[in-house]
């Protein structure tokens, strides 16, 4: 039987990108965020994952408004990373779990989920960045399946909605056959917001209430709307839904194994959390 | 049907901006790829054309004017796309629509952290 060993979360900057690029995680700027995975790292070579479940939103790369799913699923052998316009390097594409894909893609749409299949799809830096925290040198020890978020046109999918959908994919996850280590992430946020005259706005006491909720009280968020959210963590801040979705997976006996939180990174507050599921 | 809710200084891309910003969107998204960006650059007002973008579009396009390009219909995500094109990043965007230097815009990212 699958077994869920925890989930990571993380935001993913596209800055931090070209910080990789340029080898500047000792730089002062930088330090106080990379700092952050060395001990994300430990834990995940302790747990072993043989599959990310990757918990993202497409920015304009794979999806264009043409067709905009709410929840899309990946279900393709491979995942390419493509040039996104604003030259981050692009990385070494991504072996898929067909098999898990498609018994997640059956479970889920049986679970009243009603995914969009995609057996092609490129993936932007909302899904690469994370994966090369976590692998530094970019040659992916894992296999991964990709969960799409719709953080780009409103109505959003609610905060309950993305809770649920995470715990159908812990029960998905817990009713497939294979012996493998699954590790959950959720990529984005936290706060911020790029666009309008409200540009720059950061809400620390509300991410850090959030992070906490992360641990103790997973439900929290879910009062909040689509719109409510933007109010308190800006219009990019929405994207702490992926991280929602990611923590309603785990259906054990959560713990905190680590977390960093730094302002700013770009325009963004940038946090990591390694949370187990045991 | 109900008022929308407003929170200042900031535009919830929803599905009449999408109506109103379709054509300056695809066009972004047309930025993904080098060898669009480089046709655009070669002769900006073609590729406008060939996009469909109407006259608010043009102009706040030939502006590089962010807060235009909101008005415009423009989605965060892919107008990033645009500015990419210029080597514009998250604090030069910020500061162009807050009216702000990129240093004071920068230095009110740190203060958050306070």
């Amino acid at each position: 039987m699958a077994n869920i060993v925890g989930a990571i979360t993380t935001t993913h900057v596209p800055s931090i990108g070209g910080a990789i690029a340029k080898g500047l995680q000792q730089d002062p700027y930088w330090k106080p965020f990379f700092d952050g995975f060395p001990k994300a790292r430990d834990w995940v070579a302790k747990v072993k994952p043989d599959v990310v479940v990757m918990v993202y939103n497409d920015h304009g790369l794979n999806f264009f408004l043409d067709k905009q799913p709410t929840f899309a699923i990946g279900c393709a052998p491979e995942y390419k990373s493509v040039d996104e316009g604003w030259g981050i390097p692009t990385m070494p594409a991504f072996q898929g779990d067909e098999d898990l894909s498609w018994h997640l893609q059956k479970s889920l749409i049986g679970d009243e989920f009603d995914m969009v299949t995609c057996q092609e799809m490129v993936v932007d830096h909302a899904f690469t960045l994370p994966m090369a925290f976590l692998w530094p040198d970019q040659k992916w020890p894992v296999r991964v399946v990709p969960i799409n978020v719709n953080t780009v046109l409103f109505p959003l999918p609610s905060a309950k909605r993305c809770y649920k959908l995470g715990q159908a994919i812990g029960r998905a996850v817990a009713a497939y056959d294979k012996n493998i280590n699954v590790l959950v992430m959720g990529t984005g946020g936290l706060s911020h917001q790029l666009e309008g005259k409200r540009a720059g706005h950061i809400n620390k006491e509300f991410d850090l209430k959030f992070m906490d909720s992360m641990v103790n009280d997973p439900t929290w968020a879910t009062q909040y709307s689509d719109v409510d959210l933007v109010e308190h963590t800006g219009t990019q801040g929405v994207e702490l839904l992926n991280w929602l979705v990611a923590r309603g997976a785990l259906t054990g006996k959560v713990t905190l194994e680590h977390s960093n939180f730094h302002i700013p990174i770009s325009n963004t507050a940038a946090a990591t959390m390694v949370l187990a599921n045991n | 049907m109900s008022e929308k809710r407003v929170i200042p200084g900031t535009t919830i891309f929803d599905g009449d901006v999408a109506r109103t910003g379709y054509a300056l969107n695809k066009m972004c998204y047309s930025f993904n790829e080098k060898a669009n960006r480089e046709e655009f650059l070669k002769d900006e007002d073609a590729y406008c054309t060939k996009y469909g973008l109407n006259d608010q579009q043009r102009a706040a396009i030939a502006a590089k004017n962010v807060l235009q390009l909101l008005a415009a219909g423009g989605n965060a995500y892919f107008l990033a796309k645009f500015g990419g094109i210029f080597g514009l990043d998250m604090q030069d965007i910020g500061a162009q629509q807050t009216g702000m230097t990129k240093e004071e815009f920068k230095a009110k990212l740190v203060a958050a952290g306070r």
